[in-house]
């Protein structure tokens, strides 16, 4: 076989976020009753005219500049004709022509090494509405409560190999949107949204081989196997000498797979012309300046802040900044208890551990700070253990639960009574009259038994150096 | 360009348009005409001239980003030919 590359381009949709929809004043509110954010604008009634949202404009030029683009200071809207239910005007609002943002870069690491991926535009957009397909048998629902929501899109050059440089290229996106404010950029909410533009050609071709896109990818994991998959898929079709066809294609997680969408011959004409209803804008030097010093800390800035004001190591600050959330409850956690380096290892340790397990992402975190704060004030004041503090963490994480209020309710308070201990421990050594043997004998080790089996007695309600101490002091009489 | 039937066709199916043969001949007439008058204009030196985005003398109309002035469900839905509950409802349509 052949050796082969592949090479990935993404588009990705990030939803803005204003308060208010793109062109009308309806709220961009997640999850509210279907249909409750509507106007005659943004279902597309007729008679009614855009007007364009200042701040959409400021968020995506804030984008283009942290990606390193140049501003297009002369820029207009286009419309992209096409009928589908969930679009009521039959026409989209975009930029063709003269994208907002061009020519950028970022710059991602992986195992591989640095590596800067190009960015070849970034545009503004409103989003569609949400169609639900399965709710009756005769037809479709349409709720147009997403219907103008300010989207931009950036589009990547190709110039991703692996499926881990797209995934680093994704998340130091979302990174960098996130510390900019102008998106929070949840996958499963949809405002982060990513195609797959993807090709194989023979290693040391120039050429690029027949790409096909991949639509609604909604986590990196989906993502990561679907570059796999593809890339398969196509490399066996050149091996069995057949062409690889230019078309979209929907990535099927559950089935592993790629399916060809039925796309009709003339999907792709989609009209574009100059929208007559949106003025030109002319973006001023001084306007862009201004929101260039309006940039608030990225990353790197906090990392560095982090080591100087809060003392913890480098690694530690690049992780908790690696994730907007993850920075956000940090400051405010060491805010109320002082304590960085604890809350530091709390954040890296178990909260990322729970993370994984769950298969949540950051963005999900649903407890107050004051509750871990709480807890590592519990621990400092050695009113519960490690192992009981983990197992309160836990129910932090998933229920907000206040952790003196669970301690006291699950009574899982240390016992520090030494007079109860010592007969817990006397019973203990009772049954165990070897182990005495032992450590006559000179055998040390058979005090971390005996530790061991007092703390499960104890359902791990002990402190274990006092738990120790009072050992010795029984063993050597 | 040649305009020609097929052409028509074409357009007239990205548009959602049901045409008769009359219309047909008319458009494909017309079709002609205007691109004859483009074609002019392409024979023009416009090596100079900034094109035209927008034929009124405006630019950075804006608005505030304020939520406000939404319209209540029962109005939203008021002109739909077809609803059902809260939703807007369309013949089946999948992509
Ligand atoms: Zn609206």
């Amino acid at each position: 076989m052949k050796l082969y590359e592949t090479v990935i381009g993404l588009e990705v949709h990030v939803e803005l976020a204003t308060k208010s929809k793109i062109f009308c004043s309806c709220s961009t509110e997640f999850g509210g009753e279907p249909n409750s954010h509507c106007c005659p604008i943004c279902i597309g009634l007729p008679g009614t005219l855009p007007v364009l949202n200042k701040k959409v404009v400021e968020y995506a030029i804030a984008a283009g500049l942290a990606l390193n683009c140049s501003i297009t200071q002369k820029c207009k809207f286009d419309r992209k004709n096409y009928f589908y239910p969930d679009l009521p005007k039959a026409y989209q609002v975009s930029q063709l022509y003269l994208p907002l943002c061009r020519n950028g870069y970022i710059e991602i690491e992986t195992e591989a090494g640095k590596k800067r991926i190009g960015i070849h535009e970034i545009h503004i957009e409103e989003d569609a509405g949400k169609l639900i397909h399965d709710a009756f048998e005769d037809g479709s629902l349409i709720d147009y409560n997403r219907c103008g929501i300010p989207l931009i899109e950036i589009v990547s050059e190709p110039d991703m190999r692996s499926p881990q440089e797209v995934i680093a290229y994704l998340e130091k996106l979302k990174m960098i949107l996130q510390y900019l404010g102008v998106s929070d950029c949840k996958m499963q909410e949809g405002s982060l949204r990513a195609d797959i533009n993807l090709s194989v050609r023979e290693l040391g071709s120039n050429q690029l081989g027949v790409r096909t896109e991949m639509k609604n990818m909604n986590s990196f994991k989906a993502i990561a196997r679907a570059i796999e998959g593809e890339s398969k898929r196509q490399i066996e079709l050149l091996e069995a000498n057949k062409a690889v066809i230019q078309e979209t294609r929907r990535w099927d997680d559950k089935l592993n797979t790629s399916i060809s969408m039925r796309s009709k011959e003339d999907a792709k004409d989609y009209r574009y012309f100059p929208d007559p209803d949106l003025p030109p804008m002319e973006i001023s030097q001084e306007w862009i300046d201004q929101i260039k010093g309006r940039q608030p800390e990225l990353r790197d800035e906090k990392v560095e802040r982090y080591q100087r004001d809060y003392g913890i190591p480098a690694y530690d600050a690049s992780i908790i900044t690696g994730i907007k959330k993850l920075a956000e409850l940090f400051e405010e956690t060491v805010e109320i208890c002082g304590k960085a380096k604890e809350v530091s290892n709390w954040i890296i340790v178990e909260l990322m551990r729970l993370l994984r397990e769950e298969e949540m992402e950051a963005e999900d975190i649903c407890f107050a700070p004051v509750n871990l704060a709480k807890l590592i004030q519990l621990i400092e004041e050695g009113k519960i253990n490690r192992t009981v503090a983990k197992e309160v963490f836990e129910h932090i994480f998933k229920e907000n639960v206040n952790p003196e209020e669970y301690v006291e309710q699950h009574d899982l308070s240390l016992v520090s009574d030494d007079g109860l201990l010592r007969s817990v421990i006397e019973k203990i050594i009772l049954e165990n009259p070897k182990s005495l043997e032992d450590y006559r004998n000179g055998k040390d080790k058979v005090i971390g038994y005996l530790v061991g089996q007092t703390m499960k007695e104890m359902k791990g309600k002990a402190d274990p150096s006092m738990v120790k101490d009072i050992i010795y002091d029984l063993l050597n009489p | 360009m040649e305009i020609t039937e097929e052409i028509i066709h074409k357009v007239a199916e990205l548009s959602k348009l049901r045409l008769t043969d009359k219309e047909k001949d008319k458009l494909l007439e017309s079709f002609h005409g205007f691109l004859n008058y483009v074609q002019t204009m392409n024979d023009l030196d416009t090596k100079d001239v900034e094109p035209m985005t927008h034929v009124l003398p405006l630019k950075n109309v804006f608005r505030e980003d304020r939520v406000c002035q939404e319209t209540d469900r029962e109005s939203v839905l008021k002109n739909a030919p077809e609803k059902k509950d809260r939703y807007f409802a369309v013949p089946k349509t999948v992509e």
